[in-house]
């Protein structure tokens, strides 16, 4: 009798045991089909953009490359004269000559203003706040019309306008980036006890004092997630850089690309390899400092 | 009240040029592409007499304005409901003590990083279906290769609309009750919205996963197993327990999303521009293409108007909730 218990519950246990596997197998089976799904593009753009001209056919897409070539990157990089197209290398360079001081300017503004509301609050700030914020929700296009009005009258060097610049593009990232950067700072100085303040206060500094010697030190990671944040918005802009800049010599990569992939004359083995340098940069960050990137987006969707 | 010290002139003097700069940079030019979106500037030269609405009126006459709303609303529904669902299943699938974790997340995360336009063009090339004379070619041959041939479509090159049709039953009752403008393609969704979607929600649904992801970890292991113990089935403690707890998390994403998607412009642009008959036509592509290409002004600001007011919808009461509940605490 005890016997026959013991052995169905035996039996029992192997069951759910046995449940339990099948239920892990299926999770698993169903995590690596959503992978595939999110990796597919990616396949396909480094396969092709390794294949040559000659491998290059509409059958063989979705085939490995049999060999190792890599003339298509040199092409988009470079461009071709005779066939016609310019390569994304200037605007790569371009990318970067606007990517890296708007940049580093943004995190500077966002901090000071991220510092003062959040330890130096004053009358009606708790209303100030918000109407920053709605600063990174407009659609962009409700602005374009009076921005190239406006930088097309600021004089810049050689007697143009910032209009059509470099300098112009940098403007409006910074400008445009000041809701973000100053909410992620915000949110992060807010999380830096008052009693430090307080006391290095009462040791006798001041307020470039306290940010200097308490908020400054501590702000390392905060200024890697909005450097981050940033950087990748800024290098994947699309709308202003189309938008301030017209002359192929001064357009970011963006811009490019979609010049460069909306010529028929472009093959896709160059339309590919154009398409891994943009993401490159990007790509990158995201690699090396992962952990950061997810913090920004947590944290750019305000309680995050 | 409050001394005023010379640290806390200081500290305004700090702020102050990012508050006049959005003041200007933000508030000032809505102003003014408001105010031009009342005028008659149709060309390069600004002509700034008032017309009142008519702009507005013009707009909503207009076939293509018109297809471009319907474009942007079954976009936004869509690519939100996609988003959502697989975020959600991603998240809980992640959640289960997965070993490789790590990995998996980057997986669905990493298209967060890329640009749209290298996005867009990498989609289409995937969703270019082919010809009859050079055969398939993207997905089609993929789904070909392995034995999916009834998967294999025309993408974005389909000038299909799914609507309800006037003639069906629906149709019929829809018209004698005066809704009969519901049973037409004014309403409904293109084959090349679909497409549009489904990229974006390949860029996007790793941001979803990772808004669930941090929501499922931040309750309490103790809830469910309370739950388990009272007698809840599985599915149960997730209607009941996990749904409603992950709410404002839902909230959280459905604005963020639907922002940006209000918004999309980049895709369109590298994808598939603005289709065959309008189809993935949507009013940010139709606002730059006609106040730079086209030089109307003052149309391109009652498309900006429109879009801003379609955003402030969804936003507004979202930024005075948050600093309201900030407030209190």
């Amino acid at each position: 009798m005890s016997n026959n218990v013991s052995t169905s519950t035996k039996t029992a246990r192997n069951e759910t045991l046995h449940d339990k596997r099948r239920q892990r197998i299926l999770i698993y089976a169903l995590l690596t089909g959503f992978a595939i799904f999110y990796l597919t593009p990616i396949f396909l753009l480094v396969i092709t953009s390794l294949k040559s001209f000659a491998e290059v056919s509409l059958s063989t897409m979705w085939d490995l490359p049999t060999t190792f070539s890599l003339a298509s990157f040199s092409k988009a990089w470079l461009g071709s004269q005779q066939e016609g197209f310019r390569g994304l290398g200037v605007n790569f360079m371009n990318s970067v000559y606007l990517a890296v001081p708007a940049t580093i300017l943004s995190a500077m503004l966002g901090s000071v203003n991220g510092y003062i509301l959040a330890k130096w609050k004053f009358r009606g700030s708790n209303v100030l706040f918000p109407l920053l914020l709605f600063g990174m929700f407009i659609p962009y296009q409700s602005i374009l019309i009076p921005l190239v009005q406006v930088l097309s009258k600021i004089p810049w060097f050689g007697g143009h306008s910032l209009y059509g610049t470099i300098p112009g593009l940098i403007l409006a990232h910074v400008v445009y980036g000041i809701p973000i950067t100053t909410l992620i700072f915000r949110n992060y100085y807010a999380a830096i006890p008052t009693e430090l303040v307080e006391a290095s206060r009462i040791d006798g500094a001041n307020i470039f004092g306290v940010y200097r010697h308490i908020l400054f030190p501590l702000s390392m990671p905060g200024f890697v997630v909005v450097m981050i944040w940033q950087f990748t918005s800024v290098w994947n802009d699309f709308l202003f850089a189309a938008t301030i800049t017209s002359s192929p010599d001064v357009q970011p990569i963006t811009v490019g690309l979609n010049n460069l992939a909306g010529s028929y004359i472009v093959e896709w083995n160059v339309q590919m390899a154009g398409s891994l340098i943009a993401a490159l940069p990007t790509l990158l960050v995201y690699v090396v400092l992962g952990r950061f990137f997810m913090r920004g987006l947590l944290a750019g969707s305000l309680k995050g | 009240m409050q001394r005023i010290t010379w640290e806390r002139v200081v500290s305004i003097l700090l702020i102050s040029p990012s508050v006049l700069a959005i003041a200007v940079f933000v508030y000032g030019f809505i102003a003014f592409t408001s105010f031009a979106s009342f005028t008659k500037w149709d060309s390069l030269i600004p002509d700034f007499s008032l017309v009142g609405l008519s702009n507005y009126q013009k707009l909503f006459a207009n076939p293509r304005f018109q297809i471009d709303m319907r474009n942007t609303v079954s976009f936004t529904i869509l690519f939100l409901a996609l988003c959502l669902v697989v975020g959600f299943v991603l998240a809980s699938l992640l959640d289960q003590h997965i070993r490789g974790e790590g990995i998996f997340r980057s997986i669905y995360l990493f298209p967060m990083a890329i640009s749209f336009i290298v996005t867009g063009v990498v989609w289409r090339w995937l969703m270019t279906p082919g010809s009859p004379g050079l055969g398939d070619t993207g997905l089609n041959l993929l789904f070909e290769k392995m034995g999916l041939g009834f998967l294999k479509w025309g993408w974005f090159t389909d000038p299909m609309v799914w609507h309800i049709p006037a003639e069906s039953g629906v149709g019929q009752v829809l018209t004698a009750i005066g809704l009969g403008g519901l049973a037409s393609t004014k309403v409904g969704i293109s084959a090349g919205v679909i497409s549009l979607v489904l990229a974006a929600t390949w860029q996007m649904s790793g941001y979803t996963m990772a808004m669930y992801l941090a929501g499922l970890r931040s309750i309490p292991d103790e809830l469910r197993e309370a739950a388990r113990v009272d007698g809840a089935s599985e599915l149960q403690i997730l209607w009941r327990i996990i749904i409603p707890l992950l709410k404002p998390v839902t909230l959280s994403v459905i604005i963020i999303l639907g922002h940006i998607s209000l918004k999309i412009y980049d895709l369109v642009v590298s994808m598939t521009g603005p289709g065959i008959g309008f189809s993935t036509d949507v009013p940010a592509y139709y606002m730059w293409d006609t106040t730079f290409r086209g030089n109307h002004f003052a149309r391109g600001a009652a498309i900006a108007v429109v879009l801003l007011v379609m955003v402030a919808v969804l936003i507004v009461p979202y930024l005075v909730w948050s600093s309201r509940t900030e407030a209190e605490l």
